[in-house]
């Protein structure tokens, strides 16, 4: 029972890894927290359900559409509605042009697609595996592996390339970056591209894993990713996989446990319990003071 | 090389420099000394291009730079060491130093380069995998420099390289300041040490308030009344 419990709850806290990927590379950055990023996700899970209704597409290309569909939107939200305000005005412009492009991206989607929720076809065979006692659905298996396919691909991208290690010295000291030639403009779009396309590929797996897709989804879904990057430390990718999965075994224990109609509360509980002792977050560095 | 003429730089409405007028000559090391608060960190952002001149243009072998972007003006052969290091802290050494070359693309030069810089720094080289947060201050200096050499620079800006440094380490890093320089890259050295700038440079302004008030070769300013007074301690 606890066995299984975990695994729900990490299959579930991998989705929302993927997501918090992007709040918190974007933080590092321009320290932004992009309120538009959840409906990204939604955007992935409805353009990922588009390709497969429509255009008749199976998993892994609805898949592959739908992240480059959000990449593009998110480097689009990027320069439209953040770049114009960089270093002109003061972040909480940007705080509030985030908000608005939230706002507009959600009520887009309700005139184009109306307020119903829709639900994927079976792009999938349902089957469940039995390992022991555990319980393994497909759908699980496919969160499992893209989830953790996509994170190493990052971690590596960002480690080993000559883009991902600007990446990092950009979150660094942006200033420090473009002395060293770095195009700091192309660097933040490309946090952009690589943060809205991860919750691209979320939006088409929790579309179909949970068998929903409605214009307002990313509102809930960004909110706990959100705070996902901020238990793991906002600004550090280790953290916000860490912070994505530990926040997904919480909701899950949290109903399996205690009660499913305060599983938000207790998953948020903790949350506050675990930043009152450590404010910057599991793996967040302390709080320096920026020059 | 380097034409700077009648800038004026503002921080919202307070104006920082006030028609800043110098020239840097190819081979040279200019110095511009000055007490806290005077401009000399403003300057050295400008001509990097972080900070842009309401008026006035500054040149750079023959081109106009006071509107490009500052990755540009990179490639173009200007790099800087800036005020406080700002070495990446949680990056390694090696990695830095690879920033300091993200723009070239031959690998070979980029290897020399790299063990000109440890035959230079040996302390940097045993710490190839060390953070650079971890780096004593003199180390990040070190750091520093090297970095911006990875970029082979034709013009080399340097901010307060000497700032809070042990007075064996200041020499130490005036040493290699006058090595690079006798390498072929021309130096633009920010300074409040302007006993140690005014040695090893051949040409000084002195800037108090945003204006230029005082120029003329090293030699001469090292004997001025006035610059003694005011920098030297009497
Ligand atoms: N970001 C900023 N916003 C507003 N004013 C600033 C800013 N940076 C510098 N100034 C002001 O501009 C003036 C020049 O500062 P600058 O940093 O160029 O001095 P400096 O000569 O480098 O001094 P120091 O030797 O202390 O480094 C100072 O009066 C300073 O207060
Ligand atoms: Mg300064």
């Amino acid at each position: 029972m606890f066995l299984q419990q975990l695994l729900n709850g990490i299959t579930l806290g991998s989705t929302y890894a993927l997501i918090a990927l992007g709040y918190t590379m974007v933080y590092g950055i321009v320290q932004l927290i992009n309120f538009a990023h959840g409906e990204i996700y939604m955007f992935g899970a409805a353009v990922g359900l588009f390709l497969v209704t429509v255009a008749g597409f199976s998993l892994v290309p609805a898949l592959l559409g739908a992240m480059t569909f959000c990449m593009l939107l998110g480097v689009l939200v990027e320069k439209i509605a953040y770049r114009p305000l960089r270093g002109k005005s003061s972040r909480l412009s940007a705080l509030i042009s985030a908000i608005g492009v939230s706002i507009f991206l959600s009520t887009f989607m309700l005139l184009i697609a109306g307020p119903n929720t829709r639900r994927y076809p079976e792009v999938v065979n349902p089957t469940t595996y039995h390992i022991g006692s555990l319980q393994l659905s497909s759908m699980q298996i496919i969160i499992l592996l893209v989830a953790a396919l996509l994170m190493i691909g990052l971690n590596l991208m960002i480690q080993k390339t000559r883009l991902g290690m600007a990446m990092r010295a950009t979150s660094e000291d942006l200033e420090a970056a473009y002395l060293m030639g770095i195009d700091v403009d192309r660097i933040i779009s490309l946090t952009f591209a690589i943060g809205s396309a991860l919750a691209g590929a979320g939006g088409v797996m929790v579309g179909i894993y949970y068998n929903a897709v409605f214009p307002y989804m990313g509102t809930m879904v960004g909110l706990k990713a959100f705070s996902a990057a901020v238990l793991g430390g906002i600004g550090s990718v280790p953290g916000a996989m860490l912070g994505g999965i530990t926040l997904g075994i919480l909701e899950i224990m949290g109903v399996a446990y205690i009660s499913s109609s305060f599983k938000d509360a207790i998953a948020f509980g903790i949350l506050i319990i675990v930043l009152l002792i450590r404010p910057q977050g599991l793996l967040g560095k302390k709080i320096s003071k920026k020059v | 090389m380097l034409q700077v003429n009648d800038i004026d730089v503002f921080y919202g409405s307070i104006q920082a420099l006030k028609k800043i007028s110098l020239e840097v000559k190819p081979g040279n090391i200019v110095t511009l000394i000055g007490a806290n608060g005077a401009g000399k960190s403003t300057t050295l952002k400008t001509i990097s291009g972080l900070l842009r001149p309401k008026n006035g243009s500054i040149s750079f072998k023959g081109r106009e730079i006071s509107k490009t972007s500052p990755n540009k003006i990179v490639g173009m052969g200007i790099s800087q060491v800036p005020e406080g290091r700002r070495v990446f802290p949680s990056m390694t050494v090696m990695e830095n130093l690879k920033m300091g070359a993200y723009l070239r693309n031959d690998k070979q030069g980029i290897v020399s380069d790299l063990n000109a810089v440890f035959d230079r720094f040996p302390r940097l080289q045993e710490r190839i995998k060390q953070m650079a947060g971890t780096l004593s201050g003199g180390e990040q200096q070190m750091l520093a420099m090297g970095r911006a050499l990875m970029a082979r620079p034709e013009l080399l800006l340097m901010d307060e390289p000497s700032m809070g440094l042990a007075p064996l380490l200041v020499k130490e890093i005036f040493d290699i300041i006058s090595f690079i320089n006798s390498t072929g890259t021309t130096i633009f050295l920010v300074e409040q040490n302007a006993h140690m700038a005014l040695s090893i440079a051949n040409y000084a302004y002195v800037i108090e308030t945003g204006k230029i008030v005082l120029s003329g070769p090293a030699q001469d300013l090292i004997n001025s009344e006035e610059v003694k007074k005011a920098y030297m301690g009497g």
